[in-house]
């Protein structure tokens, strides 16, 4: 396996070319957008609860971006549904970078985890639940 | 083509002078010599360092200037009595004079150190924006600039009531300045125009520019920081009131850089930076300020950086800027069909005459799936390639293209044709691992 493939690893592509919940439900409970100023990735997320109110039953996203940003989107929308509002408010970056896999420079760590922070936005529009500092830069709309 | 000419061996090293071919033309081999960065390897491999745009690499000599300022002649300026402080005054002015003479300023006093050229464009929109713009009239800047010299004119545009416009792009990536007719009529107040895009390396025609708005009473405010490291600039004859540099990507180091204008209106300007260093008398209620260039250099000077800038300027003038330039079109027309070769690459801008050594394109897969620039740049850093991906400081530019980001290739002297075909060979190994 050469340097490339062993980076842009099979499941990654595979995600980025063929995205899961790809495009944005039609009557969301939550929505939010947000970029990467650094090289303009975008990712909008919706969300649709359960009727508990808690549980997130929809998740749909829309981007535009590099490999990792819209894959790593992909697999966050995975591991998002069915989880409960309070748990994902406070899902650790780490989770979903342990799914990705492969070492990130901490620029690269901002593409991975750029979908996630518009989920917890979404949440705290919607649910008011906690957005701690570090993902506060993403609630610009 | 010629074929790419073979590498010396490794062994050249740095002997105090600059490697220069002396039949004519530089040997970027052996001027590479020179730069430490060099001696190491990433990824196992020996690094093609393609982002000079953005920052240079340092020679020796610039490091070594520094350290032997700090180490024999070492105070602050402009203060001491004491024969140090004579020494380092010296050596702050002595840079100033090699800015001078390297863009052939009349006087040394119009040369303005700053921290780097968006200080400098600040410093020209702040002190000449807030006095000399109002509601009516008008600031231009072109859809290629660099957000330094759009997004100070944007802001005081607005803070002044003034209205703000850009100078569009035609479609092959150089300014329609057949469009400059629409503002006909308009009070224009300043144009503000790279004299090389940093991010598809247009040339622009300044001297047109400059035409068109003295003819209106509008100063023309160039951004020269991707101009100065890779040709020869002489302000009498450029046009401009004023050109702002960054001395780091010139093979200074960082926190340097210069603002040249015209003794008259830096003369007629209010200070940028108020403070130590930049009076003439401070009073209980009022205070007046020095002469130039002290009233806009307030504070202590980046002083062991000016000396840098100044061993840089010394270095790139004994290679010689013509050399310079020729070798980056040589670079440039390679890069240009190599990448051109490439299915599934697209190249920005103008054609190799009318650019300086700066490629930008993007990448897809032989089926026309879109690489994204920082996928790209991700598998070339695993082959030690440097390049920039993303916006280049140019968000109108890239809405123009219709891209959210673009690859950037950059040259300077110690570039090689060898570089620009491993980029290629990366390139479309990239592709294949999309495929």
């Amino acid at each position: 396996m050469s340097e490339f493939d062993e980076f842009y690893r099979e499941f990654i592509l595979d995600h980025y070319k063929n995205p899961h919940n790809y495009g944005l439900l039609a009557e969301p409970d939550a929505q939010a957008e947000g970029q990467n100023p650094l090289c303009g990735d975008e990712v909008t997320v919706s969300l649709r609860f359960a009727a508990d109110g808690e549980t997130i039953e929809e998740i749909g996203f829309e981007g535009r971006g590099c490999a990792i940003s819209q894959a790593a989107t992909s697999m966050l929308t995975d591991i998002v549904k069915g989880k409960t509002v309070a748990e994902v408010a406070v899902l650790p970056k780490e989770e979903l970078l342990g799914e990705i896999g492969i070492p990130l420079t901490p620029v690269r760590v901002k593409c991975a985890i750029l979908g996630l922070g518009v989920v917890k936005v979404a949440l705290n529009r919607s649910k008011g639940t906690a957005l701690p500092e570090e993902w506060q830069g993403l609630d610009i709309a | 083509m010629l074929p790419a000419p073979r590498p010396a061996p490794e062994t050249a090293r740095y002997s105090g002078c600059v490697a220069v071919n002396l039949r004519r033309g530089l040997d970027p081999v052996r001027l590479r010599a020179d730069f430490p960065i060099f001696e190491q390897r990433f990824h196992g491999k020996p690094l093609v360092y393609l982002d000079s745009a953005s920052s240079a690499q340092k020679p020796r000599q610039v490091l070594d200037a520094m350290t032997r300022f700090y180490e024999t002649s070492y105070a602050n300026v402009h203060r001491g009595v004491y024969e140090l402080g004579e020494r380092a005054t010296e050596a702050l002015e002595g840079a100033r004079e090699k800015v001078r003479a390297f863009v052939n300023a009349p006087k040394a006093r119009e040369i303005i150190f700053v921290r780097n050229a968006t200080e400098a464009l600040n410093l020209v929109a702040y002190s000449f924006g807030l006095d000399n713009l109002g509601p009516g009239d008008l600031v231009l800047a072109t859809e290629l600039e660099h957000h330094s010299n759009f997004v100070p004119w944007q802001a005081i545009a607005r803070r002044t009531g003034a209205d703000f416009a850009m100078i569009p792009l035609d479609g092959g990536g150089e300014l329609a300045l057949d469009e400059l007719e629409r503002f006909e009529g308009r009070s224009v107040k300043v144009v503000a125009a790279g004299l090389v895009s940093n991010a598809l390396g247009t040339v622009n025609d300044v001297s047109r520019l400059a035409g068109w708005a003295h003819a209106r009473g509008a100063i023309l405010v160039v951004d020269a920081a991707q101009a100065a490291p890779h040709r020869a600039i002489d302000v009498q004859t450029l046009g401009a009131d004023f050109i702002a540099v960054s001395g780091h990507k010139m093979c200074g180091p960082s926190g340097i850089g210069f603002l040249w204008g015209t003794s008259e209106l830096l003369h007629s300007m209010s200070p940028f930076l108020y403070g130590g260093h930049m009076i003439r008398h401070v009073g209980d209620r009022e205070t007046t300020w020095g002469e130039l260039p002290a009233k806009f250099e307030a504070g202590t000077a980046p002083m062991a950086e000016a000396v840098g800038l100044g061993a840089a300027i010394d270095y790139l003038s004994e290679v010689g800027l013509e050399a310079i330039e020729a070798h980056e079109q040589a670079l440039v027309v390679h890069a240009l069909e190599q990448l051109g070769d490439i299915p599934g690459v697209t190249v920005y801008g103008p054609p190799a005459e009318s650019r300086a050594a700066i490629v930008s394109f993007n990448v897809a897969t032989r089926s026309g799936g879109e690489i994204h620039p920082h996928d790209v740049a991700q598998m070339l850093d695993l082959d030690a390639i440097a390049i920039r991906a993303g916006h280049h400081c140019c968000q109108p530019l890239m809405r123009k293209l219709g891209v959210l980001a673009t690859n950037r290739a950059s040259f300077y002297l110690y570039n090689e044709h060898a570089d620009v075909d491993r980029l290629a060979d990366s390139v479309r190994r990239a592709q294949e691992t999309f495929a």
